[in-house]
């Protein structure tokens, strides 16, 4: 069994080898489909600008469904087994747990989204990302997304391997670190959600493959949920890990109160799943107290989680920078905040875009009311670009600027542009995300080639606000699309190119 | 520090600070709890739930009976349907059109079964921006009282293949 450590020269740690190389690839293959995911997204941005109106309709089509899979699911968790490893291993000063399983968790991962993103390629599964029968794919695409899933299961595994490894071969005293702990609430999150994505894509392939008759639309509108929306809790859990990690990484800042912090995750894991609920509350069939229930006092157990976070990060942020000095009235502590810093600037943007633009969104589509103006039109997905994007992808992009000097060990080719990066990116992104729930308040449908409706039959106009709101979207989508190249290139480069550092 | 062992008493009382905002936070999560079923007896307008299993063969001849029935012109190739006031209508969603265009009245009530022949379909009323499911087989009931009178585009807004962006329908409200 190979366990050679070193030890970090900057924090201290036990690196193990195995782990390290683990991380590696796995944010390695992240930041590919990262990119492939950004070029997607410039294309079919360029196409639902209606001044611009790029792609014909069956590309756009095709590469929305690629956009989708490349980004809320390639680039999301394979960075999120680079964090699980790095939070189970290299925190807790620990070997990884039987690296060799891991190993077999990326291979069938890597196999899955390959096979999913070729066959989308080939034009055999323009589905989208929801996949809702009658309409079908090929049968490639449940399996790709049925290996990806196992893989991603077997590298939670390990995770928890680890900390019973870590812990038993007593490399840490006491509790383990917050950020850890927020990582295997995610992990749990993670394995309740790949079980659902398990119950319903195996009957689904098999229906694909003509084993199955019939797959009922709504009962797999639920299971599906189960999987498509928890699979983006798992990311708001990691997320907020990665804001402690951030915090700490950047200003030094120390969890105010560690009792709350805990609670707060454990109350994702109880509750956070049941906000999947939102997407089914105009559907025929469930009962209003069915939908009061689901979406009411459970989901705002977990809306109170958020609220815990998104008071415990901010505050450790102001009481470590007032530490430093910076306590003359109640804002100098912002100016003395290290701007600069790429990793401090995407935190800060990821905070915001995800409470204010993404999270306060998300919580009114809980209400069935609320659901009738918002059900599908673009509201939604701004929504979750708010969240995904803005909150989840820059909280992922800052902890990359520290995983490159730290795990790879070498020294950014441009760290100027690093700098400029998350402003660009993240500026971008709100606009993005708020022009896309401006418009869709005036009904405009997400996954829509056409607008403007140059082919139906009867026309709809829209509030001709609505064009400006689409300019917005445009220009938006390119600055984040040259922030997100910039991001990507840069750490190619580095990790080509970079100077190494000791 | 977030990514070290906490000390020995992590579990120390919470600051005070940050027992008013946990407080108020929790005081307007149970508010708006609460809201939901306040609202959904208070409130004017609510999802329907009324549904019943069908097969998209049944809908259809339900349907075609209805249009044959209630019929009164044609717009682009659609039948024009006027359905009696208080009555059925019925609002078949297929890839890419909704059949038929209908015409109602203002201050009336109707029963609005759709469903759909194929794929999921959306459900999308323009410019009032309502917005709902339609599943094959299943037949939902959406008991509507036009307010407003004006043309209404019916979008939809699931994708259901390459042509989804042309599946527009029709309702007048007289």
């Amino acid at each position: 069994m190979n366990t050679s450590f070193r030890t970090c020269s900057v924090t201290g740690l036990k690196i193990h080898s195995e782990a390290e190389k683990l991380i590696k690839i796995n944010a390695v293959t992240s930041v590919v489909f990262l990119l492939v995911g950004g070029l997607m997204a410039i294309l079919i941005a360029m196409t639902r600008w209606p001044a611009v109106h790029l792609l014909p309709e069956d590309l756009f089509y095709r590469f929305l469904t690629l956009h989708a899979i490349a980004m809320l699911v390639a680039w999301i968790i394979f960075m999120e087994m680079a964090i699980l490893y790095f939070t189970s291993a290299v925190l807790l000063n620990s070997r990884l747990a039987v690296p060799k399983v891991a190993w077999l968790a990326y291979i069938l991962m890597i196999g899955g989204a390959g096979i999913v993103a070729v066959t989308i390629l080939l034009g055999k599964a323009d589905v989208m990302f929801t996949s809702y029968p009658p309409l079908q794919a090929d049968p490639m695409y449940y399996l790709g997304v049925i290996l990806f899933a196992v893989g991603a299961i077997l590298g939670c595994c390990v995770f928890f391997a680890t900390l019973i490894v870590a812990k038993s071969e007593k490399t840490y005293e006491g509790s383990l670190p917050l950020v850890t702990f927020g990582a295997a609430a995610a992990a749990i999150i993670a394995i309740i959600t790949l079980a659902h994505g398990a119950i319903i894509y195996v009957p689904t392939w098999l229906w694909s493959l003509g084993i199955i008759q019939h797959i009922d639309a709504p009962t797999y509108r639920l299971i599906f949920w189960g999987f498509g929306h928890s699979s983006q809790q798992i990311n708001v859990c990691a997320m907020i890990a990665v804001w402690y990690l951030l915090g700490t990484l950047t200003v030094g800042s120390k969890p105010i109160s560690q009792k709350l912090c805990r609670t707060a995750f454990v109350l994702y894991i109880l509750f956070i799943d049941i906000a999947s609920e939102h997407h089914l509350l105009v559907d025929p069939g469930l009962s209003p107290a069915h939908k009061s229930w689901n979406t009411g006092y459970f989901m705002h157990l977990a809306v109170l989680a958020s609220m815990i976070h998104a008071f415990a990060v901010p505050a450790s942020v102001e009481v470590a920078l007032r530490k430093k000095g910076y306590t003359k009235g109640l804002f100098e502590w912002l100016k003395g905040a290290p701007w600069g810093n790429p990793a401090f600037s995407s935190l800060v943007f990821s905070m915001v875009g995800f409470g204010f633009l993404g999270g306060i969104t998300g919580i009114t589509f809980g209400t069935e009311q609320l659901s009738i103006i918002s059900h599908n039109t673009w509201r939604i997905t701004g929504h979750f670009h708010g969240t995904v994007v803005a909150g989840t992808t820059m909280a992922f992009m800052g902890l990359t600027y520290y995983v490159i000097p730290l795990i790879f060990r070498r020294e950014y080719v441009a760290p100027k542009l690093a700098s400029a990066q998350p402003y660009l990116f993240g500026i971008g992104m709100f606009l993005v995300s708020f022009s896309m729930m401006f418009v869709g308040g005036f009904g405009v449908p997400r996954r829509h080639w056409d607008i403007t409706f140059t082919d139906a039959i009867f026309k709809v106009s829209f509030n001709p606000v609505v064009d400006i709101g689409m300019a917005v979207f445009g220009i938006g989508a390119i600055l984040a699309v040259v922030g997100g190249a910039i991001f990507c290139l840069q750490a190619v480069a580095t990790l080509l190119m970079g100077r190494k550092l000791a | 520090m977030s990514i070290s062992v906490p000390e020995t008493y992590w579990w120390k009382p919470v600051d005070r600070e940050e027992k008013i905002w946990v407080t108020v936070a929790l005081i307007w999560c149970i508010f708006i709890t609460l809201m939901m079923p306040y609202w959904h007896f208070t409130g004017k307008q609510n999802p329907p739930w009324e549904t019943y299993k069908i097969k998209p063969e049944q809908f259809e001849k339900l349907a075609a009976d209805f249009i044959a029935k209630h019929k009164v012109g044609e717009d682009n190739g659609i039948p024009v349907v006027e359905p009696p006031p208080g009555g059925d209508a019925f609002l078949v969603a297929s890839t890419w059109k909704f059949e038929p265009v209908l015409k109602l009245q203002k201050g009336q009530t109707y029963r609005l079964h759709v469903s759909s022949l194929d794929y999921q379909h959306g459900l999308s009323i323009f410019p009032i921006n309502m917005n709902f499911m339609i599943l094959p087989d299943y037949d939902y009931v959406l008991t509507i009282t036009p307010t407003e009178s004006g043309d209404y585009r019916i979008m939809c807004n699931e994708f259901c293949g390459i042509g989804h962006h042309n599946m527009v329908g029709k309702i007048t409200v007289t």
